[in-house]
């Protein structure tokens, strides 16, 4: 095989392992996932050079995340990369699991790429398509051995899914085959399953077969997960690496994606523990897991945990404190802490003193990331137990002079209802000694401002999730100018940017208007800002750097050009509308799932949020077995189904959810979807209001808008729409409530974030329902999970307030047209917010054409025709879409 | 006829030398240019060399019999820049239909009469396919690195007009050329075989790509081998160097490529480097001295002549190649 950069890449016989440099992957690595969502693209630039310097042969760059425009981001990476020739000198790995991220990456890479990966999964038709493209563009390829069935998990079904590929490939395509690598699938061994033990020595006698049966063809793999049972035994792991390795490189591996720090020679390791990892290995016997077992626990260290825990009751109070509070444990902090309330002189001196001293080695932890966001929650709670039990003490003596480091005010703004990360920044900057006046959810203006006063606060916090949310806090800072406040703003929330808070939020407010990335950055951006010494130079600081940022932001906002509207609907995605791909609903009209067992959804539930929530990146399962957070993420995962298990014996929510499936067509030359009541079509029973793509697209891309999934009148089609709402919210609020009086701020987080999850899994249980019953036009539809994750599913279910429909507003004409409130109770905040929190709401559309996209930036024009369509005033569109608006 | 891919087999080929500088001599004024169709355009079109094959085709005929007269196998359209990105200087991009068809005419009546005249020698057109005046992998501005004034796909769209109408005007060949940027030869190598599988044809396609320095690497950066491996994914019946340096300048780079391929090798390159005045002054036995090492060294399949190049210099290259066998090509 033969590859290139600026440089050949020669994969010769006598080169017998190329290692693929991994870091640039935003699901591997969180820091790379956080600098592209920045746009922070120098050091992202950096991250690849360091690996080419420190020998990757080639670099895997991947942009799959649900928060990034995976392709935008590969192409601009990519530009940026060829312009650099330190790194462009090797071979480019486009890695992504969408084919049009794949796509783009090829069109802007003079040298030969790899990709990775395609397979058979999508069938044959995909798969040919993908082959000849390939070849025309000029790739190398990974293939997955995986196909219609699933992932090949044996030597056969290994063999036979390579043999199947390679054969439409090179037989019937004239595809390379020097350019085809298969990805034969390492899988854990001595998991303790019957069916894991010969995962590893099929995946080796798959690769001699593949090596010697499919000529020239190579093979790959990720090598770290042949020891996921090992997880947090490095020793045994780098050594079974190495054993695995040794072994599949002599039958044939030639590359493969290796953690050099994971790694052991395998010359060095010790004879005994290499007997008993060969055993698993290669399954030499039946009791080789019991043996590595067994085996694995001396070379951690004999009987270590327990030793541990006699050992650190042992040691002195204030070393059994700070151990409290590191691992989180909460059984003897109240005895620890009575004892050293007895030792000294006031009971503030243990908050100030002992609490305090363990408190401080979790922030150095957590700062040198060390220790991750779930495991200080928990140390907080901790904290909370100690100082619970301190307060009536406290109370007795009325210390006046007792005074945090300072005050912190924190409150989502008005119409939002969004909390979870709000609580994640008081929880950690309480354990940090300041004092925290949480205001909740749906704060309007006023009372945030007269909290702050009341309270003379140093700081004050503004938290929210959906877009409106973004100009409420544009309305504090312009409210705190107005009111000549002096203190400073912080903004956060998944929604808000540096580049939204840079451009449109700084500069209402003079006194320091701050965009805090997550939790772990509040600590030191609080204390720098309350400290005379440091806050005026890190304010001129951050505001020099938001002024650069804005005015980049602003130059490239100029380079855009925009359609004027009528020609964006001249562009519109012009379907070739046929009767056969329009289907009529088996049940129209609007139907209420009252109470759906829990059960049902726990299929549908996608895991990889929930970790985000945590500030925890990558994907599941994937992120188990990280190196960085692999552990905690474990933990994490472990304590979540636990609770996931008592929310289905103990029926902790109530799900609920309303659809409606209805006659519709698209009007002629606009925007709008007639909604009508029945099917003689005659009386219009709501409109949705759609927004259109505006900025100039390159040639032969459209400018879409929903309206074009819907059949135009003028087609004489009858087609359909749907709309839904589903709320798994129901005894979210009052348990996480019960929690938080219980001082557990941990399991309050952690059973939103589950509501959270239920909510998303129901949206996707209906989807599926409706595609394959309700509605009924994919009756033979058969996905697996990944696969709905992935979106893979004919027709789509875009939700107002997300990219395909930015428009809050349309979810009053939802509300209407569905009965929501009456139907189900979940009600509209004033900025159009779900109440409960755990719900979702949305559109279906069901054309095979239809699809996701992301309206973007639109104008002025199309503003103010949408509020005519509408009937809002200008001014209030204006506020509404303000967001999207191209300034 | 025989089928070149056969032709290649027996003997080594000989490239014409270059049009430009042969047109010089006829000192064509704006007017003659302009010719009758664009007598009122609206720009100034001197120097649009390409539009001659429509106002002056006898002056490109008679180039084209120039070249093989004095030995040449293969001439090359008068075309490099007939692309609607190329042209939009000129404003002519609805004219480049016109542009690549008459002159593959041109030459290609050419050729016939040479053919007709001697049955054992063969003669070819190539369709002269030139890198365009944009850089697909490169930014123009320093400010921005990661900007690109043009895309694949506008790259891809442009080349394949160009190619169509060339093969129509009776291309035997299409010859993507100068390759200064591996990523635009790519968006032309794309459209070839888009238009092969269209027209459910077989082309035989040269790519030539241009070392611009004495680094030994293309303006965009790649050394002749990662050029090589980056354009091989298409079945070409040469992959070889042209202009920008001298004949002996190329050898390491030619010997890179042809060491490292299955497909015939091609060289074109320039009559030595420009002197002050921007003149070409190598002579043509200078020239075929040094083309007599990529002989010795079995180096090259075709062979000829690109800036500064006349029939001259083209006879002593022709010469010079008759006497030696032609480089084995493996596939």
């Amino acid at each position: 095989m033969k590859l290139s950069g600026l440089e050949p890449l020669i994969l010769s016989p006598d080169m017998n392992f190329i290692n693929v440099g991994e870091r640039t992957n935003v699901a591997g690595s969180r820091k790379f996932l956080r600098l592209i969502k920045e746009e922070q693209y120098d050091e992202a630039l950096a991250i690849a050079r360091d690996q080419v310097e420190g020998g990757a042969q080639i670099i895997d760059i991947n942009m799959d995340d649900g928060m990034i425009d995976g392709k935008e981001a590969m192409v601009r990476f990519l530009n940026l990369i060829m312009a650099e020739p330190d790194i462009s000198r090797v071979p480019i790995m486009i890695d992504s699991s969408k084919w049009d991220i794949i796509e783009a990456g090829l069109r802007v890479v003079q040298g030969k790429c790899v990709v990775n990966s395609i397979s058979l999964k999508e069938g044959e038709e995909a798969f040919r398509k993908h082959v000849k493209l390939l070849k025309r563009y000029g790739a190398a390829v990974i293939v997955m051995a995986f196909d219609e069935v699933g992932q090949a998990d044996n030597y056969e079904r290994r063999c036979e899914i390579a043999k199947r590929s390679y054969d439409i490939m090179v037989d019937e395509l004239g595809f390379p085959s020097e350019d085809i690598i298969f990805d034969l699938n390492i899988f854990p061994v001595a998991t303790g399953m019957e069916e894991h033990r010969k995962n590893a020595i099929d995946f080796i006698e798959a690769t001699y077969w593949v090596r010697t049966n499919l000529l020239n063809a190579s093979v790959s793999g990720g090598v770290s997960n042949v020891s996921f049972s090992f997880r947090g035994n490095n020793v045994v792991r780098e050594a079974m690496h190495s054993v695995f390795l040794y072994y599949a490189i002599q039958k044939g591996m030639n590359m493969g994606i290796v953690n050099p720090a994971m790694l052991e020679v395998y010359d060095d390791i010790p004879k005994d523990l290499l007997e008993h990892v060969e055993d698993v290995i290669l399954d030499r016997r039946d009791d080789a897991t019991e043996r590595l077992l067994d085996f694995a626990e001396s070379v951690k260290g004999k009987g270590k945990v327990q030793v541990q825990n006699l050992e650190w009751r042992e040691a002195p109070l204030q070393d059994r404190i700070t151990h409290s509070l590191v691992k989180g444990l909460d059984t003897f902090i109240v005895e620890d802490v009575e004892e050293a309330r007895l030792a000294v002189a006031k009971p503030l001196e243990v908050i100030e003193g002992h609490l305090m001293i363990g408190m401080s080695v979790v922030g150095d932890l957590f700062g040198e990331g060390k220790m991750f966001l779930p495991q200080v929650v928990k140390s907080a709670r901790v904290m909370k137990k100690a100082v619970a039990h301190l307060m009536p003490f406290i109370e007795a003596e009325k210390d006046e002079n007792s005074r945090a480091q300072g005050k912190v005010l924190l409150a989502t703004v008005k119409g939002d209802v969004h909390d979870i990360g709000k609580n994640i920044v008081g929880v950690v900057l309480a354990c940090n000694n300041y004092e925290i006046i949480d205001l909740g959810v749906m704060v309007p203006p006023e009372k945030i401002l007269e909290e702050a006063k009341t309270h003379n606060v140093d700081v004050i916090g503004l938290s929210g999730l959906i877009t409106p949310s973004l100009d409420e806090m544009v309305h504090v800072a312009k409210e705190m100018k107005r009111l000549d406040f002096k203190i400073p703003l912080l903004i956060g929330g998944a929604t808000t940017s540096r580049a939204h808070t840079a451009v449109k939020i700084a500069h209402e407010y003079d006194n320091g208007v701050i965009h805090v990335l997550d939790a772990s950055r509040s600590v030191p951006v609080v204390s720098t800002l309350i400290s005379d010494d440091t806050r005026d130079d890190f304010l001129k600081d951050t505001y020099t750097e938001y002024d650069k940022l804005r005015d980049g932001f602003l130059n490239r906002a100029r380079k855009k050009v925009y359609l004027p509207l009528e020609e964006a609907r001249a562009n519109k995605f012009n379907i070739d509308w046929k009767a056969e791909d329009v289907y009529q609903p088996k049940k129209l009209g609007v139907h209420v799932i009252e109470d759906l067992d829990l059960n049902e959804l726990v299929p549908y539930l996608d895991w990889t949020p929930f970790f985000q929530s945590w500030e925890l990146h990558g994907k599941f399962p994937a992120i188990l077995e990280d190196e960085v957070v692999g552990e905690q993420a474990t933990d994490l995962y472990k304590e979540a189904t636990d609770m996931l298990h008592r929310i289905l014996d103990e029926k902790w929510f109530t799900a609920k959810a309303v659809y409606g499936l209805f006659p519709a067509n698209t009007k002629e030359n606009s925007d709008d979807i007639e909604i009508y009541k029945d099917n003689s079509r005659s009386e219009v029973l709501e409109t949705v209001l759609t927004l259109r793509q505006q900025s100039k697209k390159g040639a032969g891309k459209p400018n879409i808008a929903l309206a074009d999934f819907v059949a135009p009148k003028e087609t004489g089609l009858e087609d359909y729409i749907g709309g839904f709402c589903v709320s798994t919210g129901f005894g979210v609020e009052e348990i996480a409530e019960k929690y938080k009086a219980d001082l557990d701020d941990y399991n309050s987080i952690m059973v939103k974030a589950l509501g959270d999850r239920f909510a998303e899994a129901f949206a996707e249980y209906l989807h599926d329902k409706v595609r394959k019953e309700f509605w009924g036009y994919a009756s033979d539809e058969n996905l697996s999970n990944e696969a709905l994750i992935r979106e893979e599913y004919q027709g789509i279910r875009p939700a107002p307030g997300y990219p395909a429909c930015p428009d809050h507003t349309e979810k009053t004409s939802l509300w209407k047209l569905l009965q929501v409130e009456e139907n189900i109770g979940v009600n509209l905040t004033d900025s159009l917010a779900m109440f409960p929190t755990a719900s979702v709401s949305g559109l279906y559309f069901a054309h095979p054409k239809a699809r996701y996209f992301g309206v973007g930036k639109i104008t002025m024009e199309q503003v103010h025709d949408f509020a005519e369509r509408r009937g809002y005033t200008k001014q209030v569109m204006e506020r509404w879409l303000a967001p999207n608006l191209n300034d | 006829m025989k089928n070149i891919t056969e032709v290649l087999k027996e003997r080594i080929l000989v490239l014409d030398g270059a049009m430009g500088t042969m047109l010089q001599a006829y000192k064509f004024t704006e007017e003659d240019f302009r010719g009758e169709q664009f007598k009122d355009w609206k720009l100034s079109v001197k120097g649009n060399n390409d539009m001659l094959s429509i106002t002056q085709p006898e002056a490109i005929k008679e180039v084209h019999r120039k070249y093989f007269a004095a030995g040449a196998d293969i001439v090359e359209t008068n075309t490099f820049s007939s692309t609607t990105i190329a042209m939009a200087d000129y404003e002519m991009e609805d004219y480049v239909y016109q542009l690549n068809y008459e002159s593959a005419k041109i030459a290609k009546e050419v050729a016939d009469e040479f053919t007709k005249e001697n049955p054992n020698k063969p003669r070819f057109v190539a369709g002269s396919i030139g890198p365009t005046n944009k850089t697909g992998s490169m930014s123009p501005d320093v400010n921005d690195p990661g900007y690109r004034a043009i895309s694949f796909d506008e790259l891809r769209i442009a080349y394949k007009q160009q190619a169509e109408a060339l093969l129509d005007g009776g291309s035997d060949i299409l010859l993507v050329e100068t390759v200064f940027d591996t990523l635009n030869a790519k968006a032309a190598l794309f459209a070839i075989e888009e238009v092969k599988e269209e027209r459910n044809i077989e082309v035989p396609v040269m790519l030539s790509g241009t070392i611009t320095d004495a680094s030994g690497r293309t303006l965009s950066g790649q050394t002749a081998e990662a050029f090589l491996i980056s354009v091989s994914h298409v079945p070409l019946l040469t992959v070889g160097l042209n202009c920008a340096l001298g004949a002996s300048a190329l050898v390491p780079h030619l010997e890179a490529i042809s060491g490292n391929t299955g497909y015939g090798v091609s060289a074109h390159p320039n009559a030595g480097l420009p002197n002050a005045f921007g003149e070409y002054d190598e002579t043509p036995e200078e020239m075929a001295a040094q083309i007599k090492e990529y002989l010795d060294k079995s180096l090259v399949n075709i062979v000829g002549g690109c800036c500064g190049t006349t029939p001259a210099h083209i006879k002593a290259i022709a010469d010079e190649a008759a006497k030696y066998k032609p480089r084995v090509i493996a596939s």
